[in-house]
């Protein structure tokens, strides 16, 4: 028997390794959206074209710093990231190729990175959500220096570890310095502020009421409300334009070390084609980047949003920085 | 769990030690141990960083949660595992049999489920707080953890406090009440002292599992080492303080290993066997409702309510979507672990059993070393590893079960090296001299012989890896889903009804093995 068992956990193991290695028609995506979010697409992908998809889902900044660790034995043929930040610090260390200028041409100037090196793919707004129940628009932060006020103590939801958090933190720094943006990250953890793994779990107690206000980007509070019909909680845009008032692409970026250019770059220009771009009017609530798509109905205009005026690719430089200020401010 | 009985190894000094028994050992824990030390190498060689970080009031901070958390879950586990214990084995309390498997039960419960069960209980949106029609409060933060973590893993000092009454002799117990002490001085000076070395070891693995704890923890929000650790390396693109952080929860590991080795001092009981069942305390009628009330209200919140809660959200999916990938992907993994360290257990056992050395000995100890290992650490250790040096089996199914294997070791090793010592190695010994070969030997005449221990070996490593999640976490291949990582992915974004499924499932297959290891035991 055990003999048996021995040489039938071997040959497991051993079928187990050839089984993950199967040569070039796989498409290798590192998702740094959830699957939550993007699934469904990445599953039409493989039905619509045939070609076998494996994702890696984790947070945007876990797969820039496992790429980055992994150098040339990267398995990963794709990046498909939440934040300009982490594509940046892919970006940075030479893992991306220039993306062809038919696909880049898509895609206004502003949300892709400055060298072609990543392509922006649906926008995002970074945004307030607060309990309508209890608050008035009127009582809100107008900025972000407001939420340091000792009135929000206890009740602000962050998520520091999210990739979007720290993108904002990079956005203050490249506006205000690095010393400000301490000193504000310091006023933030002396405000007791209720700390999260993610944006959907804040949305979530600021629906419930257990959480007064929250640092989100505003598409979770919409896909709680059509998975619910109704919430108790609403999105407030900063009317200024500020590191609070971001509005940044999620993007992707194909990877040098990839053995599959030609898929690869189905999958980039499949994103950007109209069905895709319409999946995240509807499905995920971005703004669509692509001319000719409509944006949800319940939003502001992109083109309306304050947001502060800086280059994207900018970000990924001070990306390290953000987040030893956030964890020295002891919110990581 | 608990360290093998020290009763002298018979070693066979008359045949030479073949090399290859040597080998599986090595094959077995070299998984865990190459990447520790390549990630000791890297936190070494971080230079002033590392006194930087480790000097941090973060790092303080961190050290002052979890010694809180660690401290309080001793405290509580201890004062239920030994009151349970004694109201099942030493009063005459009604429906005690059923009462020793309720109370162990818990077992098959990882941390990050009954933490699931909670959130999903309390708070605004919580079930209980539905079911009572006004809102509990929301159950986080350090007593969410506390109370967690007690639930998790109170079975433990239960198990090692009730073994140990069962054992010993209740004549000096009986003596001192004669000479008019109380039942409480009584338990307290004679019976408390003598049940201290297995509680102790109870005690150890309940403060290893609180303070490796990354689930329970993580869902509740409490900042302690796991959480943080995994949180700076899926959070910073920097990761040098979570290596150090994640070095500095293996010191504190030590600490508490030591800690125990040094209280244990050199106590030792040796009582005769015990040859007639010990006399049981009489319950007044008031004693034996309280005793019932407690230990209802223990079932109540370590499984009523977490199953019913369970169950509860999962009949709000419509349609509940069974996950086969992930059902499968845990089987998988579980089942390969189970094989794998058995087939290395039985000559490894051989080896230390068969042919007792000072290396042996060191061995078997760092078998328990390992095993003692947080498994954030062993996870991180090996993505370092494997992302610089291992090239196509990075991110493998290979290297995901290698370390099952190689942390979960001792608990095939155990099993198997106490089967091997109650069985006479003449056995062996007149198979050899036939003319068989020791390879031969030891598949067609030890492995038959001590099959149970390599049985109830497999069983241990399948149930713990099953419930295994921060190693999973960190390196399950592209695409490999299992339910540990289904319930804690949902979870961790307050889907509550979309976790309970894949939940009740793991609790499901959990108690396959638990049963029947449960079953052998009595």
């Amino acid at each position: 028997m055990v003999r048996r068992s021995i040489a039938a956990a071997l040959s497991l193991l051993l079928l187990a390794t050839a089984c993950g290695d199967d040569g070039g028609t796989t498409l290798t995506i590192y998702s740094g959206r959830s699957e939550e979010l993007v699934g469904p697409l990445l599953t039409r992908f493989e039905a619509e074209t045939g070609i076998a998809i494996e994702v890696r889902y984790a947070s945007s900044t876990d797969l820039a710093a496992t790429l980055r660790e992994e150098g040339s034995a990267s398995p990963a043929d794709v990046f498909f990231a939440q934040d300009p930040a982490s594509l940046g610090a892919v970006a940075e260390v030479g893992m991306f190729r220039v993306l062809t200028p038919s696909i880049l041409a898509l895609v206004p100037d502003g949300f892709s990175d400055r060298d072609g090196l990543w392509v922006g793919v649906s926008g995002r707004s970074r945004v307030l959500v607060y309990d309508a129940v209890t608050l008035d628009p009127s009582d809100l932060p107008t900025n972000a220096d407001d939420l340091l006020d000792p009135i929000w103590r206890g009740r602000i939801g962050i998520a520091p570890s999210n990739a979007s958090f720290l993108a904002f933190v990079a956005a203050m720094i490249l506006d205000r310095g690095e010393d400000a943006t301490a000193e504000w990250l310091a006023g933030l953890a002396a405000n007791d502020p209720q700390i999260f793994s993610g944006n959907s779990p804040i949305v979530t107690e600021v629906n419930n009421g257990t959480v007064a206000i929250g640092l989100v980007n505003h598409y979770y509070l919409l896909g709680l409300i059509a998975d619910q019909g109704a919430a108790t909680a609403a999105n407030h845009f900063f009317p200024n334009a500020g590191p609070e008032s971001l509005v940044m692409p999620a993007g992707v970026g194909i990877l040098t070390t990839t053995d599959s250019l030609g898929v690869a770059e189905q999958f980039v220009e499949f994103l950007l084609t109209a069905e895709s771009q319409q999946y995240f009017a509807e499905e995920t609530f971005e703004y669509p980047l692509v001319d000719g798509v409509e944006a949800p109905a319940s939003l502001p205009p992109l083109d309306t949003l304050a947001h502060p005026d800086l280059d994207l690719s900018d970000l990924a430089t001070v990306l390290d920085l953000a987040t030893d200020l956030v964890a020295a401010a002891g919110l990581l | 769990m608990t360290a093998p009985p020290d009763t002298a190894a018979v070693a066979t000094r008359a045949r030479p030690t073949p090399w290859w028994l040597w080998v599986a050992p090595g094959l077995a824990l070299l998984p865990a141990l190459v990447p520790f030390t390549f990630l000791m190498g890297r936190v070494l060689g971080s230079g002033s960083r590392l006194s930087d970080i480790v000097l941090s009031s973060q790092t303080a901070r961190l050290i002052a949660n979890t010694a809180t958390l660690v401290v309080l879950v001793v405290i509580s586990t201890a004062v239920i595992g030994i009151g349970a214990a004694w109201l099942t084995e030493r009063t005459d309390l009604r429906g005690r049999r059923l009462w020793r498997v309720v109370v162990m039960l818990p077992l098959v419960m990882p941390s990050y489920v009954i933490a699931l069960a909670l959130l999903a209980a309390t708070g605004p949106r919580g079930y209980l707080s539905d079911l009572a029609g006004f809102t509990i409060p929301a159950v986080s933060g350090l007593i969410g953890a506390w109370l967690t973590l007690t639930l998790a893993t109170y079975p433990y000092v239960y198990l090692a406090a009730s073994a140990s009454l069962r054992r010993l002799d209740s004549a000096h117990e009986e003596a001192a009440r004669g000479l008019g002490a109380g039942p409480w001085r009584a338990f307290r000076t004679i019976v408390l002292p003598q049940l201290r070395p297995a509680v102790g070891s109870g005690l150890l693995v309940v403060a290893l599992y609180t303070l490796s704890d990354f689930g329970a923890v993580s869902l509740l929000r409490f900042d302690s080492f796991s959480r943080v650790v995994y949180a700076q390396y899926a959070g910073r693109l920097d990761r040098t303080p979570a290596a150090v952080l994640a070095s500095v929860l293996v010191v504190l590991a030590l600490v508490v290993v030591w800690a125990e080795w040094r209280t244990r001092g050199r106590a030792a009981y040796h009582g005769r066997p015990v040859t007639r069942p010990p006399r049981l305390a009489r319950l007044s009628t008031t004693g034996s409702a309280v005793a019932t009330g407690l230990l209802t209200a223990l079932a109540l919140v370590s499984l009523v309510i977490p199953l019913g809660v369970l169950v509860a959200w999962a009949s709000r999916v419509s349609g509940p979507v069974i996950p086969w990938d992930a059902m499968a992907g845990s089987l998988t993994a579980a089942t390969l672990a189970a094989l794998l360290a058995s087939a290395l257990a039985l000559p490894t056992a051989v080896l230390i059993a068969r042919h007792s050395s000072r290396t042996t000995r060191w061995v078997e100890r760092t078998a328990y070393a390992v095993f003692a290992l947080p498994h954030v650490t062993i996870g991180l250790a090996t993505v370092f590893f494997a992302a610089r040096y291992l090239g196509g089996f990075y991110q493998s199914l290979t290297v995901l079960v290698a370390v099952y294997a190689a942390v979960f070791f001792a608990q095939a090793l155990g099993p198997t090296r106490a089967a091997l010592l109650q069985v006479s190695p003449a056995i062996e010994e007149a198979s050899r001299s036939l003319g068989a070969g020791p390879m031969r030997t030891i598949v067609r005449i030890t492995a038959p012989t001590v099959r149970r221990g390599l049985v109830a070996g497999a069983l241990l490593v399948f149930l713990t890896t099953m419930k295994e999640l921060p190693a999973t976490l960190l390196l399950r291949p592209t695409g490999f889903e299992t339910l540990a990582i289904d319930v804690w992915s949902a979870a961790d974004s307050l889907l509550y009804s979309r976790a309970a499924v894949p939940a009740i499932l793991l609790l499901v297959v959990a108690a396959i093995p638990t049963y029947l290891l449960t079953r052998r035991e009595t």
